[in-house]
């Protein structure tokens, strides 16, 4: 049932563990959250999965495939897909350049088929214009396609990055602070977007989120890092009651309630 | 320059930004260089011009910072720009005439003053201070007038000044037009224009410009409602005239003419190529006359009798010309793979001279001929028919420029074009995108390495020999410049840039003294005005001015609600 799985993962930078030997399971077709205190290491740990850091320990493994020492490129290929929380669109592109570049790895053109334009290029372009713009209608940004990514209001910029993401036809998406900055409509509309994905789509979707009430609705799972350990792992409501998730967040002594706040 | 600076203090800042402009042009002799060339017989010359266009251009700008809205204000304020411009000059006269200058600046002869004075002395000073106002005035009414007369007026002006400005190349073109030769009595006297020539020729533009300012975006919207196969009928026509002009240009240019467009059409190709590295992928590398090097060498070592090793023919060496391009292509951006911006342009430069100094170098001077060159490369030569003056070697370069223009514009829009582009705006993302960025750079480096071969190809065999001192690190330069003033990542963009550049200094030989004074100015300038480039890429153009689009339709919609 385990489409990934990290084993004694170990990320440091110097003397600093930003993550220390971490043991997690992400179950298929779930909504996995990963939470912490600033600085707990979950972002390493997207960066790890992704193939942007190597780990110095560990193993990463994604349904028989082992992670560690590939290139992102080849990761994204076995079907793991990011966005990042500081949104990294390309900014001077349009939102249909944008996805059309997420489209990249379906895409089989090649130099000499480019110039001639070949039939078997003609088509394949045809193709990737008609799905960029179904992916555009899924994230409700029809008719935005020939605006640069950049002119986009945030909220939309959020969402064709999930596009983008969602062109490379990912099994896995890493979701990094989706609802950052969100008002709290736009963080439900997200929520219930990110549920749908799952639902019709049938991806696993792994999600780092700050905002308690999101993180605790929709997540299947909660695995939650501190100084890049784990600390705790189980169900939202499991976690709510947890002494040492609330001592990581509050310090010692608050109580359970205002965690979940 | 803050925003809510008062027009008349604005107005006086650039008059003083203008005195000192004008004195420069002066003191280093600008001025008195172009005085001698005429613009219009007997009234107006290139250095009239020259100091004149500042004043002008300068309190225009006075005049736009106040406002259409001031009218007094704006042009009050050109004029307070324009004069103080004018007792720049005055104030250089006047200071010259007491003291000698000439012990520091040399240009600062007698004749600059009689010049500077319209030949009267000192006396002329008054006469200049007047200069100034009219011309302020001049600029002040200019911006006021509705904008379809202020185009009319500067285009004119403008067809007028460079008709004056490239006399000499325009007289022998006109008299090979056999019975339309005539028009050159008409329009030139001995030195410029005539006067009369002059004012027809303006009267001539103003009313074709005019009449298409009004009619233009008539015929515009009548040629979108056409039916589809009649507009591709129209654009496929369009194309042939295009096409048959091309054709036809060598005949109506004449030799020296063409020369120069040979010269412009070698470096649309290396800029073709060059714009794939940097416009497309972001790769700045500036050692890119390496590979034009490899190409004229490749090619003059399998072709010359000189060296005697291979005496091949152009076309059986053409394909290791291009495959060694390839190669070195490869060769240099393996090493750089992981260098990012200005370090990737530090490696490349110093690749550039790497190969610079190597054919210079006595340790290959058996093979490659060392300081000497490699002589004796033959024509390229079609089943029989030799291309051997610019007019011929035109049309191999116009097909070569077209073959790699086409490339290029297929590559743009296709998946390879958008994973340069991805590698340009963010390279750790386009990999999370799953592009492989070995190949990716790889790719652009070999496709525009390939280019500049085939460019450094033509190029030897045009010349007849290649010599170590055409690679200098300047060609390179002079390619990025012509790309950045024709517009990062287009393709149009290369061509204007390269006619800017390399066919408008071509042109203007005897100012070559000035030639990288103007063109430092010209950068500066593009990059504070026009940032995109002169014939930017569609998309480009709208990153860049996106304010001013928004501005454009607030102002737009709140004069409808009015």
């Amino acid at each position: 049932m385990a489409i990934l799985t990290t084993k004694r993962l170990t990320k440091q930078f110097g003397g600093l563990v930003a993550i220390d030997n971490l043991d997690m399971e992400v179950k298929e077709s779930s909504i996995h959250s990963v939470i912490g205190p600033n600085g707990a290491g979950k972002t390493t740990l997207f960066n790890c999965i992704t193939g942007f850091y190597r780990p110095e320990f560990g193993e990463i493994d994604l349904a028989g495939h082992s992670l560690v020492g590939l290139l992102p490129d080849q990761i994204v290929r076995l079907g793991v897909a990011r966005t990042y929380q500081n949104i990294r669109l390309f900014p001077a592109l349009t939102a249909m350049e944008n996805i059309l570049i997420g489209l990249h790895t379906h895409l089989k053109a090649r130099f000499a088929g480019i110039v001639l334009g070949t039939p078997g290029t003609r088509k394949e372009e045809q193709k990737a214009d008609e799905e960029s713009s179904r992916l555009l209608r899924f994230v409700n940004l029809t008719g935005k396609g020939e605006q640069l990514a950049k002119n986009l209001p945030y909220g939309e910029q959020r969402r064709l990055e999930i596009a983008r993401a969602l062109a490379t036809d990912p099994k896995i998406l890493l979701l990094d602070e989706p609802a950052a900055g969100m008002n709290p409509k736009e963080t439900q509309e997200m929520m219930d977007f990110i549920q749908h994905l799952r639902d019709e789509l049938g991806i696993t979707i792994i999600l780092i989120e700050h905002q308690m009430k999101v993180v605790m609705s929709i997540s299947e799972t909660v695995t939650v890092l501190d100084y890049g350990e784990k600390i705790a792992e189980g169900t939202p409501s499991e976690i709510q009651t947890n002494p040492k998730v609330i001592e990581a967040y509050l310090g010692t002594g608050a109580s359970a309630a205002d965690a979940a706040a | 320059m803050n925003q809510d600076q008062s027009p008349w203090r604005y107005a006086v800042n650039i008059g003083l930004i203008g005195a000192l402009t004008v004195v420069m042009l002066s003191l280093i002799g600008m001025v008195e260089s172009f005085s001698k060339r005429d613009i219009i017989y007997r009234v107006v010359t290139m250095g009239n011009t020259l100091l004149l266009l500042t004043a002008i251009f300068l309190s225009y700008l006075a005049a736009k910072k106040a406002g259409r809205e001031h009218a007094a204000t704006a042009v009050g304020s050109a004029i307070l720009t324009a004069v103080i411009t004018a007792a720049g000059v005055a104030l250089l006269v006047a200071i010259g005439k007491t003291i000698n200058l000439r012990m520091v600046f040399i240009n600062a002869s007698p004749v600059l003053y009689q010049i500077l004075t319209f030949y009267i002395g000192p006396k002329g000073i008054p006469l200049v201070l007047l200069g100034g106002l009219l011309s302020g005035l001049a600029a002040g009414l200019l911006f006021l007038a509705p904008p379809s007369i202020r185009k009319t007026i500067i285009t004119a002006l403008s067809a007028v000044v460079i008709a004056g400005v490239l006399q000499d190349m325009l007289r022998p073109v006109i008299a090979l037009w056999g019975p339309l030769a005539k028009i050159n009595l008409f329009l030139f006297a001995a030195n410029g224009l005539s006067i009369k020539g002059a004012i027809g020729l303006f009267v001539v533009v103003a009313i074709l410009v005019y009449v298409w300012g009004q009619k233009g975006s008539a015929v515009k919207t009548k040629v979108q409602g056409l039916p589809a196969g009649q507009q591709r009928n129209l654009k496929l026509a369009s194309m042939l005239v295009l096409a048959f002009i091309l054709l036809v240009l060598p005949k109506i240019l004449g030799l020296f003419l063409s020369e120069v467009l040979t010269i412009v059409g070698l470096y649309v190709l290396l800029g073709l190529g060059l714009n794939i590295v940097v416009g497309f992928a972001g790769l700045l590398d500036l050692g890119y006359v390496a590979f034009f090097a490899v190409g004229s060498y490749v090619v003059a070592i399998l072709t010359s009798p000189e060296l005697g090793f291979f005496s091949m023919n152009f076309w059986t060496a053409l394909p290791f010309v291009i495959a060694a391009g390839i190669l070195s292509g490869v060769l240099l951006g393996v090493p750089v793979l992981k260098m990012r911006g200005d370090y990737l342009a530090i490696a490349t430069l110093g690749f550039g001279e790497i190969i610079r100094i190597l054919v210079l170098s006595d340790w290959l001077r058996p093979w490659i001929g060392g300081a000497q060159g490699i002589g004796q490369i033959p024509n390229i030569s079609i089943a029989g028919y030799t291309f051997t003056t610019p007019q011929q070697v035109y049309y191999f370069i116009l097909a070569g420029c077209l073959l790699v223009g086409f490339i290029s514009w297929r590559l743009r829009d296709s998946r390879l074009g958008r994973a340069w582009m991805a590698v340009r705006e963010d390279e750790d993302v386009a990999q999370a995108m799953g592009i492989n960025l070995v190949a990716t750079k790889l790719m652009a480096f070999a496709t525009g390495a390939g280019f500049s071969a085939l460019s450094g190809a033509i190029f030897a065999t045009k010349i007849g020999s290649v010599y170590p001192h055409s690679f200098n690190v300047i060609v390179s330069i002079n390619i990025i410049c012509l790309i950045i003033v024709g517009g990062m990542g287009s393709i149009p963009g290369v061509i204007v840039g390269a006619f800017a550049l390399v066919g408008l200094p071509e042109l203007l030989r005897e100012f070559a003294e000035f030639r990288l004074l103007v063109y430092g100015a010209a950068l500066v300038a593009m990059m504070l005005l026009k940032p995109e480039g002169l014939w930017p890429d569609v998309k480009r153009r709208r990153e860049l001015h996106i304010d001013e689009d928004e501005n454009v339709a607030e102002a737009e919609e709140a004069t409808v609600s009015a």
